[in-house]
C-alpha cells in the first residue's frame, strides 16, 4: 500500500518514481567519505549494471524460493510488509501457481537485487498501492516456473515424461502409479535446473487460494510480541545512539556548551556533531537519549551558499501564513485538465458558486519511531537495517555515502511498524546516514533510534492543500462549468526533484479527471514552493483532494438545490461501473438518506456521501454523524470499493478499515502547525491521532467488477473526510471548508 | 536492584529512574514491549504490574521493586492470555503489529480482572492507540473472549 505513483501507472509515471537527482557537495567535506543525500540519477537499468546478461525480474526461482526438506517454503518478497498484508498476498499468488499451500510459507523481505524489480518488471518500491497489481502476472509466473522445475525434477527422477505427472499441494504425483514425491525432496535437484520460459498459468476458475481470505502469515507473531522491527534489531558489539536535531532544518550545530559534562554521564561513549544534528553514542539508548537531550547546543543559521537537497526552514515560517499565501496566490497557472470552454460557460451560467477549501499539513505518525542500525565489516562491506519502501534506492545512496559500491552494501528491510509513505528516500527524514556516520566514527556497529519528538520534528509531511473552486450552474441548478485552481506543490515532483514547469499529477489528482459529466472544466496548478519537507502520505494527493473536491461538490449541489447523491448519480449517467458502485454503497447503508433526521436514540443525525478514484480502484463512502457534548460522533461508515478483482478479500477489507481510520483521523483531528519555523507538536499529546473510542463500525462491500486490478492499501482514505464533512455540514446547516473538523464550531446555523 | 519479570528474578544495575520499558528492552533484551511515544500517550509499552495494566515508558524501574511484572513474552503462559491471543488470531487483528503487544496486554489485564466486560467497560479499558486503526477488530476480539 501507500503512496507513490498516480492513478495511471503508465511507464511514464513509473520512470519518474525512484529517481533522486544528484546533488553534490552541499555540506562540504567535513564528514570524510560521507556526502549526505547524494543519489544517482539511476533508473532500474542501473541496478542491473555489471556483469552478465540482463536478469528478467521474477524468473530466477532460487533467488525467491527455498523449499525445505519438510516442504515448508521460504519466500523472498520484493515488497516490504508493514501491515498491508503483502507477505501473505505474495505467498498466495506464488503458492497458487506453484501448487504449494500458502500457510506453509514464511516470507521475508528480499535483499536488494535485480531479480526483485517486479513492479511492471522494472522497478521495486512498496507504495502507490501497486504491489499486487503491478507484479501479479509476474509473481504468478514465478510460481508456475517453480512448479515446472519441480515437475521436471520428478520426471528426471522417475524417468517418465512430464505429461505423466501432475501436482497436488506440496507434491508431484505420478498419475498412473499414484506414486508421490514431496516438493521437499525434489527441491535440491529442481533448483539446479535451468529456468523454463513457456510455462502456462492456471485458469482463474481453478484457483485454490487466490480470491480466498487466506489467514495472514504474520498475525500469530504480531499477537505475541515475536515480530521484530528495525527498532528491535540487535547485532553483536553494537552501541546505541540518540540525536537532537536542529530546531529548524538547515541550521547546524555550533558550540556544545556542556560537552564535557555530557560526555561524563553514565554509559556515554561519545558525543558527535552531525549535519543538522548532534548525537550521543552510549551503551544504552535510554542513556544516549538522556545525554543528548541534556546537551546545550548553540545552533547556527544555514549557510546560504551550501546546496542542499531540501529547503532551509525560515525562522519566520508559519503554516497559517502559508495558507493565506496560497489562498491569495495568483501566479502562472499550469493546466492539468481543460475540457470545453469554462470561461464561456461560466459567463452564461444562471448562478456562479465560488469557495476556497483547505486541508493542513499532516504527519505520518506511524507508531514505530525511525531506527537504523549500521555495521561496517572487516571485509569492507556495510550492513544496514533500515525501515524503507525501496531497498535498492537506499542501497545506492548508502553506498554513495560510504564510498562503496552498491554490491558492498547489504540492506536489510525489517517489518515496518506502520509506514503510510513515511519510509521513502526523504533526505531530511533519514536515520540511517546518521547511524552510518556514528558507526564509522566509533568503529563499532551503532543502532540509532529517533525519539518520538525527533520524529515529529523531522517527518516529511503530506502537503497542505488549498483549492479555489468556481462552478457555474444552469437554470435548473445543474453544474455546467467547474474551475479549480490548486496553488502549491505536489509530493511527487518534490521528492523526485522534477521542475514545476508542468502540473504535478499528485498535486491535482482527485480534482482533475473526475468522472462527473460537467461539460466545461479547467483544473490548474499554480506552483508555490513550500519551505517544508513534503512527501507521500497514504493516498497521496487524493488524501486531501478528495476532501477539497467532494465537499465543494456538495456546496455546488446545494447552490443548485440538488440532492448530492442524486446529482452524483445523474452526472455519472452512462458510467455503469460507478453507477453500480454508488448504488451499492447506498444499499449497504440501508438506502440513501441525507438528513438531518432524528434517530431512534433521539440524536439528530445526517449523512454525507463522497466518491474517489484512487490508484485504479473506485470507492464510494457514506458517513453518518451527530454532535454530542460539542463533539462530532461518527455512528457508521459504509464503503463500497471496486478494485476490479482481488487476491484476498479479508485483507482488502482490513485495509479499507485501516484507511478509513486514517482518513477519519485526518478529518477530525490531525494538523501539523508550524510557528516560527518549528512544528508545535512533538508528540501525540499535541498531535492527536484517532483514538479507539472515535472509530465507528466500518462496513465494507467489495465489488469485483472485473476491471483491471486496482490498489487496495490507500483507496479507502480519500472518501472519508468529505463524507464526514458533508454530513456535518448538512447537520449544522453550514458549509465547512477547512480541516480538521475539530477546529469547526459545532453550533447549528440559523440559515 | 532486583526485578521480577514473568516469574523470574533479575539483578539489574541501572539508574533508579530508568523507565521500566528500557530496562525490559535493553537490560533484559525482551523487545516485544514497544516504544511509541515515551509519554504515556500511545500504550505500545503496556505491561502488567501485579496484574494491573501499566505504561512502562513512564514507570520508573525503582517503583516496581518487589512487584511482579508481566510482559507480552509471557502472555501464552496464562490461560486468559492464551484465549486473548487466540481471539487476536481468529479476528486477524494486527496490521503493522507495532501496537499489538500493548493491545494484547491491555486486553489480558481487562479480562483477568473482569472476565465478562460489557461494551462500555471494553471501551474504557481499551484505550491504546493504533495508527493502523485496527480498532474494529480489537473490539471484536475482546468481545469474543468476553462472551466465551
Ligand atoms: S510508549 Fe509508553 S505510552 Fe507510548
Ligand atoms: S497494528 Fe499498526 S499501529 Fe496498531
Amino acid at each position: 500500500m501507500n503512496s507513490l505513483a498516480s492513478t495511471d501507472l503508465g511507464p511514464h509515471d513509473l520512470s519518474e518514481t525512484p529517481i533522486n537527482l544528484s546533488r553534490r557537495g552541499f555540506l562540504g567535506a567535513s564528514f570524510g567519505a560521507f556526502v549526505l543525500g547524494v543519489a544517482l540519477p539511476a533508473g532500474p537499468a542501473r541496478a542491473q549494471a555489471g556483469a552478465g546478461p540482463a536478469i528478467d525480474p521474477g524468473t530466477r526461482v532460487p533467488a525467491f524460493l527455498e523449499i525445505r526438506p519438510d516442504g515448508s517454503v521460504l519466500l523472498q518478497s520484493p515488497f516490504i510488509e508493514g501491515g498491508q498484508g503483502i507477505f501473505t498476498a505474495m505467498a498466495q499468488i506464488v503458492g497458487e501457481e506453484m501448487d504449494a499451500d500458502p500457510s506453509r510459507f514464511s516470507v521475508v523481505a528480499a535483499p536488494p537485487g535485480p531479480d526483485y524489480l517486479v513492479v511492471n518488471g522494472k522497478l521495486r518500491i512498496t507504495g502507490g498501492s501497486m504491489s499486487v497489481r503491478t507484479s501479479y502476472e509476474r509473481m504468478r509466473r514465478l510460481g508456475a516456473i517453480a512448479r515446472r522445475m519441480l515437475l521436471q525434477a520428478a520426471a528426471d527422477r522417475l524417468g517418465v515424461p512430464l505429461a505423466d505427472l501432475r501436482t497436488e499441494p506440496g507434491k508431484v504425483v505420478h498419475i498412473a502409479s499414484g506414486r508421490e514425491l514431496a516438493y521437499g525432496e525434489l527441491a535440491p535437484a529442481a533448483m539446479t535446473l535451468s529456468v523454463p520460459t513457456d510455462v502456462p498459468l492456471k485458469s482463474p476458475a481453478d484457483f485454490r487460494w487466490i480470491g480466498k481470505s487466506v489467514p495472514r502469515l504474520d498475525v500469530a507473531d504480531k499477537s505475541t510480541g515475536r515480530a521484530t522491527y528495525s527498532i528491535d534489531v540487535a547485532v553483536d558489539g553494537m552501541l546505541l545512539a540518540a540525536v537532537q536535531h536542529a530546531p529548524r532544518l538547515g541550521c547546524e550545530p555550533a558550540a556544545l556548551l556542556n560537552e564535557a559534562q555530557v560526555g561524563a554521564m553514565r554509559g556515554v561513549h561519545s558525543v558527535h556533531r552531525l549535519p543538522g544534528a548532534v548525537a550521543v553514542v552510549a551503551d544504552r539508548w535510554w542513556r544516549a537519549r538522556k545525554a543528548v537531550e541534556a546537551l546545550q547546543v548553540e545552533w547556527k543559521e544555514a549557510d546560504p551558499f551550501v546546496q542542499r537537497p531540501f529547503p532551509v526552514m525560515p525562522a519566520d515560517f508559519s503554516s497559517a501564513a502559508l495558507k493565506d499565501k496560497l489562498i491569495a496566490s495568483h501566479g502562472k497557472a499550469l493546466d492539468a485538465e481543460v475540457v470545453g470552454d469554462v470561461g464561456g460557460a461560466m459567463g452564461k451560467a444562471a448562478k456562479v458558486v465560488e469557495a476556497v477549501y483547505d486541508a493542513p499539513f499532516i504527519a505520518h505518525a506511524q507508531l514505530e519511531p525511525p531506527a537504523a542500525t549500521a555495521r561496517f565489516n572487516a571485509d569492507g562491506t556495510l550492513d544496514l537495517w533500515v525501515p524503507n519502501q525501496a531497498p535498492e534506492i537506499f542501497q545506492r545512496n548508502a553506498a554513495k555515502l560510504a564510498g562503496l559500491e552498491p554490491e558492498q552494501v547489504r540492506v536489510h528491510s525489517p517489518m515496518l511498524g506502520g509506514f503510510f509513505g513515511r519510509h521513502f528516500y526523504y533526505e531530511a527524514s533519514l536515520a540511517f546516514p546518521q547511524a552510518m556516520q556514528l558507526a564509522k566514527a566509533v568503529g563499532r556497529p551503532v543502532k540509532l533510534i529517533w525519539s518520538r519528538e525527533e520524529e515529529f520534528l523531522r517527518d516529511t509531511l503530506r502537503p497542505m492543500g488549498v483549492v479555489r473552486f468556481k462552478a457555474g450552474l444552469d437554470a435548473r441548478g445543474k453544474p455546467v462549468a467547474l474551475e479549480a485552481e490548486v496553488p502549491g506543490e505536489g509530493p511527487r515532483f518534490r521528492v523526485n526533484k522534477v521542475p514545476l514547469d508542468k502540473p504535478d499529477p499528485t498535486a491535482v489528482e482527485g480534482i482533475a479527471e473526475k468522472p462527473y459529466a460537467i461539460p466545461n472544466r479547467r483544473i490548474s496548478q499554480i506552483p508555490v514552493p513550500y519551505p517544508v519537507m513534503i512527501g507521500f502520505w497514504r493516498s497521496v494527493g487524493h488524501s486531501m483532494n478528495g476532501f477539497l473536491y467532494e465537499t465543494f461538490f456538495d456546496e455546488m449541489a446545494d447552490a443548485g438545490q440538488q440532492d448530492p447523491f442524486a446529482l452524483r448519480l445523474e452526472l455519472l449517467a452512462g458510467n455503469a461501473r460507478l453507477t453500480a458502485l454508488l448504488k451499492s454503497v447506498a444499499d449497504l447503508s440501508g438506502g440513501w438518506r441525507r438528513g438531518p433526521y432524528t434517530a431512534a436514540d433521539g440524536s439528530r443525525r445526517a449523512r454525507g456521501i463522497a466518491m474517489a478514484s484512487p490508484f485504479g480502484s473506485e470507492v464510494a463512502t457514506i458517513a453518518e454523524v451527530s454532535v454530542s457534548k460539542n463533539t462530532i460522533v461518527l455512528h457508521d461508515i459504509w464503503v463500497a470499493i471496486d478494485p476490479g478483482h482481488v487476491v484476498n478479500p479479508a485483507i482488502v477489507e482490513a485495509q479499507v478499515r485501516s484507511a478509513v481510520g486514517n482518513g477519519l483521523s485526518t478529518a477530525l483531528l490531525e494538523e501539523v502547525v508550524y510557528e516560527h519555523g518549528r512544528p508545535k507538536a512533538r508528540n501525540y499529546d499535541q498531535y492527536p491521532i484517532l483514538p479507539p473510542d472515535r472509530m465507528p463500525p466500518v462496513h465494507v462491500r467489495i465489488i469485483e467488477s472485473g476491471a483491471p486490478m486496482g490498489g487496495v492499501g490507500e483507496p479507502g482514505v480519500p472518501g472519508v473526510p468529505p463524507a464526514v464533512a458533508n454530513a456535518l455540514s448538512t447537520l449544522l446547516g453550514r458549509r465547512i471548508r477547512s480541516l480538521p473538523l475539530s477546529k469547526a464550531p459545532l453550533t447549528a446555523s440559523a440559515s | 536492584m532486583e526485578l521480577r519479570i514473568n516469574g523470574m528474578t533479575h539483578q539489574i544495575d541501572v539508574e533508579p529512574e530508568t523507565p521500566l520499558l528500557w530496562v525490559i528492552r535493553e537490560e533484559l533484551g525482551m523487545t516485544g514491549t514497544k516504544y511509541g511515544c515515551g509519554l504515556a500517550q500511545c500504550g505500545a509499552c503496556t505491561v502488567m504490574i501485579d496484574g494491573r495494566v501499566a505504561r512502562s515508558c513512564v514507570t520508573p524501574v525503582e517503583s516496581v521493586a518487589g512487584a511482579e511484572v508481566t510482559t507480552i513474552e509471557a502472555v501464552e503462559t496464562d490461560p486468559v492470555g492464551r484465549k486473548v491471543v487466540a481471539a487476536w488470531i481468529d479476528n486477524q487483528v494486527p496490521q503493522c503489529g507495532y501496537c499489538q503487544s500493548g493491545q494484547v496486554m491491555a486486553a489480558v489485564a481487562l479480562l483477568k480482572e473482569n472476565p465478562s466486560p460489557g461494551e462500555s467497560e471494553i471501551t474504557e479499558a481499551m484505550v491504546n492507540l493504533c495508527r493502523c486503526a485496527t480498532y474494529n477488530a480489537i473490539h471484536a476480539a475482546v468481545r469474543q473472549v468476553a462472551k466465551a
